[in-house]
């Protein structure tokens, strides 16, 4: 398993490189002056002035000597100041936020995280739940069921079910808002005497002791876990249900059943475990597809994470702060993807013990 | 023995076996294999309804000049629209201006002689049964156009990828993981936002981003394709005989390992419509009121306070993109399970 781990510990450079030469390519297509915003805070009007910003940053020089300028920045030789670089973190500045990439990508995060935990465990346990229970009952009713369940839900577009979602339960109802918090708790949540320990806005609101703010971002959260959940249900519930039909088939489960055991120890001890594996891969990926900000579903419920504000600035031709949120995700995906494959190893036996 | 046992090279014997069923024309055609998975395609009931769903959004697409003939003919992909007021109109309501010419089936139908928005207008009075009808045309086109590229590039890398093996297909594939790893609807904003302002606002920058960033699956699937059709006794008999390289991988080689990956292509035109739909929702694509279904739902973005009064901007469009979607789906669906190949010889 050792030399397992370190190819795949191998492989993340050279994604990383690879991702980056990708994104520097499609930067290409930007002009110079459209380039400089990766260094500089406001792009002057005066012709002068953009020639001297090129010639500082080095925007005419050769691909080579840009690339290497955008991964390590520039380092004032007087002031000793760095500027740009994403090695250390530095996308450049938003034209559309008018603040750092990071700071954007710092303030929206939280956002995005605390959305992915709570539609993370309905996902995971329903979705695991119903393919179980479709691979007991295979051609059965429930089987059938989770069937057209899983069709419909492939094929709902994100943005239409989350259309309907706001008709149904804001519209019609008023029941969920679409949006983040009521006029009346975010002037709390941002007056002095709520501390954000981390910034999460869910659990801040249960460490404050509001459990008032709480149950209003619930309320508000509500439809994007509910649209996320139904949209991923179908993949869970399709790769649970094959996984599971194939242990089913596997000698050791008849034996069992031959010893006399009880059905339900049967799957739920036996052929259970084993047919989790794929899921686990699955539910790695699920969270990270959730973490890379979920462009859609925020963008029609309103709701202020880091997948709003990149199709925001895309909508408004902003690259410079879709490239930083591009890196960013890069980044998680390769990270997670790593944690996800390693532990894949540990859990299964046959990588573990080869 | 006779002297007409011995072998005259004409093989009267050969002649009179027959199979053990019938084997159709359509068979011998495609092969044993592939004409397993077309007949698993058409046998479930669920595929056969996706099929119907497809030959229907064929149909439109096809007759959309007489289901809704076009206000100005030179662009009829425009959506007319009635007037210039933000607010929609509910469905049924008369055009007061600009009213296309009346379909043929209109007048013996409905008895009357003047044209309705039949489901309504949007934001900025386009009316919503043309973007809907037209905006068929334009899914099947960018479907089109998106699917045929993205498998010829997934055919070509992933078949040198295949051939050569070693370093070449090691790093191919670490080119392909790289694509993997940018997000997609990131990477296809990205794209998108800096083409536009390069070649303006129209399908294409949007048909780039999706081709970029979407021909790796095919890539995988041939390429592993042909690694097993690679070992198949045949391809060692073209070898020994003395064939090309080159002949091997054209003649023999791809021809026997292309059909899955052309029916998973095929069926990916829903999903590329879904995607294009999403993108130009965002407000990434075509200029304001040309027929597409993402813009037309884009829209209702500015409505969603009073969605209970104009529902209808956002239920028929929706509507059709899902169903649009779950034809393919339903058949793809089909597909997996005869491409299972935990399935294979059990018809």
């Amino acid at each position: 398993m050792g030399t397992y781990i370190i190819r795949r510990l191998l492989l993340v450079p050279v994604l990383l490189f690879g991702v980056t030469v990708l994104i520097f390519g499609m930067l290409q297509f930007l002009s110079p002056v459209e380039r400089s915003a990766l260094y500089v805070r406001d792009i002057p009007k005066n012709d002068n002035a953009i020639n001297g910003i090129i010639k500082t940053y080095g925007l005419d020089q050769p691909l080579y000597v840009q690339y290497w300028r955008w991964m390590v920045g520039r380092t004032d030789t007087v002031t000793g100041k760095r500027t740009g670089g994403i090695l250390f973190g530095d996308f450049g500045y938003s034209r559309t936020a008018s603040t750092t990439v990071n700071n954007l990508i710092l303030t929206r995060f939280p956002n995005t995280l605390d959305l992915t935990l709570w539609a993370v465990v309905p996902v995971i346990s329903v979705g695991i739940w119903l393919g179980v229970q479709a691979a007991v009952h295979q051609n059965g009713f429930i089987d059938q069921a989770a069937r057209i369940f899983s069709i419909i839900g492939t094929s709902f577009p994100t943005f239409v079910f989350g259309l309907l979602m706001l008709l149904i339960f804001y519209a019609n109802l008023q029941w969920f808002p679409p949006g983040r918090l009521s006029d009346w708790a975010s002037q709390i949540v941002y007056s002095s005497s709520f501390h954000h320990y981390t910034s999460l806005l869910t659990i801040d609101s249960l460490l404050n002791g509001r459990l008032d703010i709480f149950w209003d971002a619930m309320r508000h959260m509500l439809m994007p876990i509910l649209t996320l959940s139904y949209i991923s249900w179908a993949t869970f519930v399709r790769v649970t249900r094959s996984s599971m039909l194939e242990t089913l088939r596997m000698e050791y489960v008849t034996t069992a059943r031959a010893k006399g055991l009880p059905e339900n120890v049967v799957i739920n001890k036996h052929a259970r475990p084993n047919a989790m594996l794929p899921v686990v891969t699955l539910a790695g990926f699920q969270v990270i597809t959730l973490l890379g900000g979920v462009v859609i579903t925020e963008t029609v419920f309103n709701y202020p994470g880091i997948g709003q504000a990149a199709a925001n600035a895309a909508a408004q031709l902003d690259v410079i702060t879709v490239l930083g949120f591009a890196i960013f995700n890069g980044l998680i995906l390769i990270l997670a993807n790593l944690v996800v494959d390693v532990m894949y190893a540990f859990i299964d036996p046959r990588v573990r013990l080869s | 023995m006779a002297d007409s046992a011995l072998p005259t090279g004409d093989n009267t014997l050969l002649r009179e076996t027959t199979p053990l069923r019938d084997i159709s024309g359509l068979e011998r055609f495609l092969g044993p294999e592939n004409y397993r998975i077309l007949r698993g395609l058409l046998k479930t009931p669920a595929s056969i309804l996706g099929f119907i769903l497809i030959a229907l959004f064929i149909f439109i697409a096809l007759a959309a000049p007489l289901i809704a003939p076009p206000l100005t003919p030179d662009d009829p992909y425009k959506i007319p629209r009635d007037g210039f007021t933000s607010e929609p109109r509910p469905m049924m309501s008369d055009w007061t201006r600009n009213a296309p010419p009346l379909p043929f089936w209109w007048k013996p139908i409905m008895k009357t002689d003047h044209w309705v928005h039949i489901l309504g207008t949007s934001q900025g009075q386009y009316d919503v049964f043309y973007g809907i009808v037209w905006g068929t045309r334009t899914a099947f086109r960018t479907g089109f156009i998106v699917v045929i590229a993205t498998f010829l590039i997934g055919i070509i890398v992933g078949s040198v990828s295949a051939y050569y093996g070693g370093a070449v297909d090691n790093i191919i594939m670490r080119v392909v993981d790289v694509f993997l790893t940018l997000p997609f609807i990131l990477a296809a904003l990205i794209l998108a936002a800096v083409l536009t302002p390069k070649i303006g606002r129209s399908l294409i920058p949007s048909i780039i981003a999706l081709i970029t960033f979407g021909w790796m699956g095919y890539a995988r699937v041939i390429r592993s394709d042909i690694l097993s059709v690679k070992e198949r006794d045949f391809i060692m008999a073209a070898r020994v005989i003395g064939v090309k390289d080159s002949q091997i991988l054209f003649r023999h080689i791809i021809p026997n390992a292309i059909f899955p990956t052309l029916v998973l292509a095929s069926l990916g035109i829903g999903d590329v419509v879904l995607t294009f739909a999403a993108l130009s929702f965002l407000g990434i694509g075509v200029n304001v009121g040309y027929a597409d279904w993402g813009q037309v739902l884009s829209f209702a973005r500015n409505w969603i306070t009073s969605l209970n009064m104009y529902w209808y901007i956002i239920v028929w469009p929706g509507l059709t993109l899902t169903l649009f979607v779950m034809g393919w789906n339903l058949v793809g669906d089909a597909l997996r399970d005869v491409l299972d190949p935990r399935m294979r010889g059990k018809t």
